[in-house]
């Protein structure tokens, strides 16, 4: 028996799931980022409360003190479900590559100046250990935010931090020998230097609230490194100092952050936007915050600029205040 | 200096540790033990997390590039399916209550693992683990969105399945599932790990998966499952962390042995209670069979898992004793359910049927110790009542288990003609069990268990009636549970009368009409 069903007429009962169509009319189409993401967690009673946690519900909106009449106010602004999330990368990854093997294949790595590579060592090897961290504070949102908005963006972010602490491993094992990792892991562990930045880090470990880890993490740390550091370091002091092969195999980040803070920044706008309270929690931990992630950053910037670095921190910080300005942020 | 010439040339492993692990440090700013404060209350001793065996080396570079191109396939398929009106190549219309089963009770429970999979991957100490599980969170997400996508177009065309949220919150079936993974995501880092890592995706993952996968092909599904064939290299990932894990147990102190025993006990039973509803599906709904449920019970427990316990007897493992239960269960399980099912069918959101005489010689065939004489009659019985008119229904909601939430339906082991009566006092209130399992369950964590949410108790409690007034003097208890459980007449009944049914016969005829 054959049929032709492509020319069957039919008329759809629905356009999509209920609780989709609550959210954004019966009569419209929902996209995959919407159907993939609204209401996905439940809410309403729940059977046992975790071992791990009496005080709270398994899914519980009190663990952070961020209140949200609506949790999937949290919306991406880049739509990434599952698989639009891993294409994107894909893509970037498949760039990054061959950026390593253009700077494998051609040597640069060796034409550099000794004492320029040995800059960017320093400065860049560490902060794979900081990357780390990072992706672990943005898998505590992923583990204990509140609905799938918000733990979807998280995850995609710790994921990514994940992502480029290999990256940095990477470009210790091309410009160097296996042991510059065990040397950064010293300095990271034992120099001044980086002692300021690893109890920052530290300390947000065990920070309960998940929207403070974020904010502090996500907004204000990543927010002032990826400037200071791929910004104006990378790009622009060490590729005029003939490293130039550095920048190459650190594109992946530079580019990643102008997208991923487009992400956190739609969360704290939604945060403000929804329950007017949010705005002077958020307020509070920016100052908190970046008053200890600018002085963290301080030494490491040194490292490449030495005196100049207060000077650059400071343009940095400046655009880093425009930012939080239109975020409605006053810090 | 020649830095290429020299270079050392890193083994596989040694490279990944530097990517993984090699990232972590012992933070000394904070201690240790407030850093990650939850792996140690359960009592599972780990002295050496270094000696964590990966069991897969995937960095993130090759994950994104791997999972992107099996995305990039899925979604061609899917849409094709959809603009093509693939649902009207199936078999038969019955067996678009498969897909409401799967996307009621399953898929939201995938959002739960990349729930429980993030907090562990945020919990254990030991770097390698965290970044396994790390990845097994994110594929869940995968698998839960892959999921709703791909049964979307279903929804779009046919009944029960556009309240699945609501449904698998609060309709009493969809809590046999729910509590299931609740029950695990409450318990601690390592037997939540245990539950779900190993007990159900390593256990028992070719029961519940190879049905609806098989089932959706030889049923003509060949959008709303092909998810389940591209989730295979992903579980193929959990499957073997859920066994290093048990083995990194066992082998970092002896005393974790009667830890993880007694989860292996309690999970291996609670997963096969969930199984109830797959043997069901396998037995009852797919219009085109694959394997009857006793046969997959032999081929994936009896065989594949009598070597994964024999194999780790060396350790002191031995086969969770509730198993003997399950192979005397073994020839009632679906019948029992479906009859179930079939009773209560006005507070499912899919359609039942009576299976036909070539249903029945095939169950007989499959069942030829059971079927004939215990569940034939009954069918036939009802039949009848069906064609005067006068179709059987159950009027009461059932006694449900304390611990699995399935009615207490179950026969006395050996006995099937005498139902099994389990129950105990705790803090001056009776509990009733499906069984000696549960109940040793409910006993060791009786605080734990006697927090669960009842359908039935929940209806008598008022707790399912939403806004409606149950001291105005028209109040309808029935109709108000209804609408606030979101239940509507399209949802529930016999597959006969509905509108799925009579949808489907229409929309096939056009399509015939059309080539004509
Ligand atoms: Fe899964
Ligand atoms: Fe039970």
């Amino acid at each position: 028996m054959q049929m032709d069903l492509k020319t069957v007429n039919i008329e759809p009962k629905r356009r999509s799931y209920a609780h989709v169509a609550a959210r954004i009319g019966a009569e419209k189409l929902a996209s995959r980022y919407q159907e993939g993401t609204f209401d996905m967690q439940v809410e309403g009673p729940q059977h046992y409360r975790p071992l791990w946690d009496p005080a709270h519900d398994y899914f519980d909106p009190d663990r952070t003190r961020i209140r949200m009449q609506d949790w999937y106010a949290f919306k991406d602004p880049r739509q990434y479900y599952y698989g639009s999330y891993v294409i994107a990368r894909s893509r970037q990854q498949e760039t990054a590559e061959s950026a390593f093997a253009f700077v494998e294949s051609r040597s640069l790595a060796d034409a550099m100046p000794t004492e320029l590579r040995e800059t960017a060592l320093k400065l860049l090897l560490p902060l794979r250990h900081v990357a780390w961290g990072s992706s672990m504070n943005n898998e505590t949102t992923a583990a204990y935010g509140y609905g799938a908005a918000i733990t979807q963006g998280a995850l995609y972010y710790a994921m990514d931090q994940l992502g480029i602490a290999q990256f940095l491993t990477r470009i210790g094992l091309l410009l160097d020998q296996p042991e510059a990792l065990e040397t950064a892991r010293e300095a990271w562990l034992h120099d001044e230097a980086w002692q300021p930045l690893r109890r920052l880090v530290e300390d947000l470990f065990v920070e309960k609230d998940w929207f403070e880890v974020l904010v502090a993490q996500d907004l204000v740390l990543d927010g002032l490194l990826y400037p200071l550091i791929y910004g104006a370091i990378v790009d622009n002091v060490l590729a005029m100092q003939g490293g130039s092969a550095v920048a190459m195999v650190c594109q992946f980040q530079s580019e990643w952050h102008a997208e991923a803070s487009k992400w956190i920044d739609a969360q704290v706008k939604a945060a403000i936007k929804d329950t007017g309270a949010n705005g002077d929690l958020i307020a509070g931990w920016v100052r908190k915050w970046r008053a200890r992630a600018v002085s963290a950053l301080l030494p490491v910037a040194a490292i490449a600029l030495g005196d100049g670095a207060e000077e650059q921190m400071d343009e940095v910080l400046a655009d880093f205040d425009k930012r939080l300005a239109k975020l409605g942020v006053s810090a | 200096m020649d830095i290429a010439v020299t270079k050392k040339k890193l083994g596989l492993k040694e490279r990944y540790a530097l990517m993984t692990r090699g990232l972590g440090w012992e933070p000394t700013y904070q201690s240790v033990d407030d850093v990650f404060p939850m792996d140690s209350f359960e009592g599972i001793k780990i002295h050496d997390w270094d000696a964590w065996e990966d069991p897969f080396r995937l960095t993130m570079d090759a994950y994104w590039k791997y999972q992107a191109e099996k995305e990039r396939k899925l979604y061609a398929i899917l849409d094709a399916f959809a603009q093509g009106n693939g649902h009207l190549t199936l078999s038969d219309a019955r067996y678009i209550n498969t897909v409401k089963l799967f996307i009621n009770g399953l898929a939201p429970l995938e959002y739960m693992s990349h729930r429980g999979f993030a907090h562990i991957g945020r919990q254990f100490r030991g770097v390698g683990p965290r970044v396994a599980c790390m990845m097994q969170s994110l594929d869940e997400m995968r698998h839960a969105q892959t999921q709703v996508h791909a049964i979307s177009n279903y929804n779009r065309y046919y009944d029960g399945m556009a309240n699945f949220r609501h449904h698998h919150t609060y309709l009493p079936y969809l809590q046999v599932p729910r509590s299931f993974f609740e029950d695990a995501a409450s318990g601690g880092p390592f037997e939540f790990i245990t539950a779900i890592g190993f007990a159900f995706e390593y256990v028992l993952t070719n029961l519940v998966f190879v049905p609806f996968i098989s089932g959706a092909a030889y049923n003509g599904d060949m959008g709303a499952m092909t998810f389940g064939f591209s989730a295979q290299s992903d579980e193929a990932r959990h499957m073997t962390l859920g066994l290093e894990v048990i083995k990194f147990m066992l082998e970092q102190d002896p005393d974790n042995l009667p830890i993880v025993q007694k989860w292996l006990n309690k999970w291996t039973w609670r997963g096969v209670r969930v199984l109830t509803l797959v043997a069901m599906m396998q037995d009852y709904m797919l219009p085109k069979r694959v394997m009857s449920w006793a046969e997959a019970w032999e081929i994936y427990f009896e065989e594949n898992c009598g070597a994964l316990f024999r194999d780790l007897a060396r350790y002191g493992i031995v086969m969770p004793p509730c198993v003997e239960q399950v192979r005397k269960e073994r020839d009632h399980l679906s019948h029992m359910a479906w009859c179930q099912f079939y009773q209560a069918r006005g507070t499912n959101n899919f359609h039942v049927w009576l299976p036909s005489k070539e249903d029945m010689d095939w169950l007989s065939a499959k069942y030829p110790e059971t079927f004939d004489q215990y569940y034939r009659p009954r069918f036939e019985y009802w039949a009848k009542m069906e064609e005067e008119g006068t179709p059987f229904e159950a009027a009461t909601p059932p006694q449900q288990c304390q611990v699995c939430q399935i009615p207490t339906i179950f026969p006395v082991a050996g006995d099937p003609l005498t139902r099994a009566e389990h129950s105990c006092t705790h803090d001056g209130e009776r509990f009733h069990f499906c069984s000696q399992w549960c109940q040793e369950i409910f006993e060791d964590e009786p605080e734990k268990y006697v927090q669960a949410k009842l359908g039935a108790h929940e209806l008598y409690k008022g707790n399912l009636f939403g806004d409606a007034d149950p001291t105005a003097e028209d109040f309808d208890p029935m109709a108000a549970a209804m609408a606030f459980l979101k239940l509507t007449p399209e949802d529930s009944g016999l597959h006969s009368d509905s509108r799925d049914a009579a949808n489907f016969d229409l929309w096939r005829g056009l399509a015939k009409a059309n080539e004509a």
